[in-house]
């Protein structure tokens, strides 16, 4: 008996607490960096696409959302030639934003993608590219990786040897 | 003379039904307030037009009859909680004139009301030809037996002190000195049982969204279900009103505010602590219920009236 009056107590004291709401609209909750919301896919520090088409994040998608064609540039970069995600059905688990080896495609804290008309929800590749390098500023793939492009070849990325002549005797 | 008793018909129920509209948004705010959130704060001032979007909302749904009911009693079940209600408070003096009926057996017919107002739960539970309506319904009827039998013994504290069923005669007695003092165990019982009238929360088993999916009212929708509502909501205000009446001395208080709204005020008093039960209590089972009122509550009115009597009998002696 005495514990149910305390606890009546104790809740009429709750009147004087601080309240916990969101006065959403007006009042934005913190979303920590690593919130996974609206996915974007990033530039390197040149301003050009990361993204080369390798599907692996079409791949690992669980509910099939991702589509995108590969295309070759004719300077041997390769890029997207659509991308395409539907977000009316994405979980926003980020498994992509894992599979992807050039830290291409990323998940922002934004989730505020209401639409009215479920089309409206299907993001081309001009709605998806950001003008930002997201979470890895500097990451550059072309510079890193050993593939060769027009203005760099094989040997020359960073912390890449040139390569050996196999064909060469001389050690 | 004819005018004015029109006048105060038609004020009480004017101001009865628009409270018990309100409570609903005073309940969600009170709520919150106790839960540490808002509440609905977004239509109008202080979130007050919910109160009306909540009534279109209830008048446009469908009003769906289910075809395996028996349908002249599902439609008739609602109509009886609110009617008996509001029938009660004809008896409750709101202030110094103004009572709807100024009746020698008031406090009778208060009981007697009350009482009908189950019927529209076992009604309404049956009709509803559904397993869990019908528990809903059973459950309803076996707390109203329990709880209606020691809520008229806990009154007649009141009425040997007073000496009379008149509502507003009881009022007038308490000039001295409020009930609540020399009646206090019959207070407690009065609103335990008052609490058990209106199914709210700590005893609200017979709808008990938990465990019956909505009990009696399971099977109604749109503004069949807004009359259970709204009996619920008046079902508070009645009691909180009797409590004051009976206990806290009606509408007397310091002269510098008139009498009825010293009745509002402390019949609000009443209803915020129904509220403040519905925040804080958790809902026992029914056999407790059942346990606990006829083990514990019953002697103890019992015990209240003859201690009463005794007390009268010598005080009346000397």
């Amino acid at each position: 008996m005495f514990s149910l009056i305390r606890s009546m107590w104790l809740v009429f004291l709750h009147m004087f607490h601080k309240r916990e709401t969101y006065q959403y609209p007006e009042e934005k909750a913190p979303l920590p960096a690593r919130w996974r919301g609206r996915i974007a896919l990033t530039r390197d520090p040149d301003g050009g696409e990361r993204c080369v088409g390798c599907y692996l994040c079409a791949a690992a998608c669980p509910v099939d959302c991702i589509s995108l064609q590969a295309t070759e540039a004719p300077d041997g970069r390769r890029y997207p030639g659509f991308f395409r995600i539907n977000f009316s059905r994405c979980i926003f688990c980020g498994f992509c934003e894992e599979a992807c080896p050039t830290y291409a495609i990323q998940l922002l804290p934004d989730f505020e993608i209401a639409e009215y008309d479920r089309q409206n929800l299907v993001y081309e590749k001009e709605d998806l590219l950001i003008n930002s390098q997201g979470k890895y500023p500097g990451y550059n793939y072309y510079r890193v990786a050993g593939m060769a492009i027009d203005g760099k070849n094989k040997g020359e990325a960073s912390k890449e040897e040139p390569p050996v002549d196999v064909k060469s005797l001389l050690p | 003379m004819e005018a004015n008793f029109w006048w105060v018909i038609g004020g009480v129920l004017f101001v009865l039904l628009n409270t018990a509209a309100g409570l609903i948004w005073l309940e969600r705010r009170m709520l919150a307030l106790w839960q540490d959130r808002y509440g609905p704060n977004r239509a109008g001032p202080l979130g007050l037009l919910i109160v009306l979007a909540d009534t279109i909302k209830l008048f446009f749904k469908e009003d769906w009859i289910p075809p395996f009911s028996d349908k002249v009693v599902f439609v008739f079940a609602p109509a009886v909680v609110v009617a008996s209600v509001l029938m009660s408070f004809t008896v409750i003096p709101f202030g110094p004139n103004v009572v709807v009926a100024d009746w020698n057996i008031g406090l009778l017919f208060f009981l007697a009301m009350s009482s009908l107002g189950v019927y529209s739960i076992v009604l309404g539970g049956w009709a509803s030809n559904n397993k869990y309506a019908l528990l809903g319904a059973m459950r309803g009827a076996s707390q109203m037996i329990s709880y209606e039998v020691f809520m008229g013994l806990a009154l007649m504290g009141v009425v040997l002190l007073s000496g009379t069923f008149n509502l507003r005669e009881i009022v007038e007695a308490q000039r001295g000195l409020w009930y609540f003092i020399p009646q206090f165990l019959g207070f407690i019982i009065f609103l335990i049982a008052g609490i058990a009238e209106t199914h709210r929360l700590p005893f609200d088993i017979p709808e008990a969204e938990s465990e019956l999916v909505a009990g009696f009212h399971a099977e109604y929708s749109g503004m069949k279900f807004g009359m259970f509502f709204i009996g619920e909501y008046l079902g508070i205000t009645l009691v909180s009103s009797m409590i004051v009446t009976l206990y806290f001395g009606g509408w007397l208080g310091p002269a510098f505010l008139p009498g009825i709204i010293w009745f509002v005020i402390k019949t609000f008093v009443f209803i915020s602590l129904f509220i403040l039960l519905r925040a804080s209590m958790p809902r026992p089972r029914y056999d407790q219920l059942m346990e606990y009122g006829w083990k514990v509550l019953f002697p103890l009115s019992l015990l209240n009236l003859l201690a009463t009597a005794a007390i009268k009998l010598i005080l009346t002696d000397n």
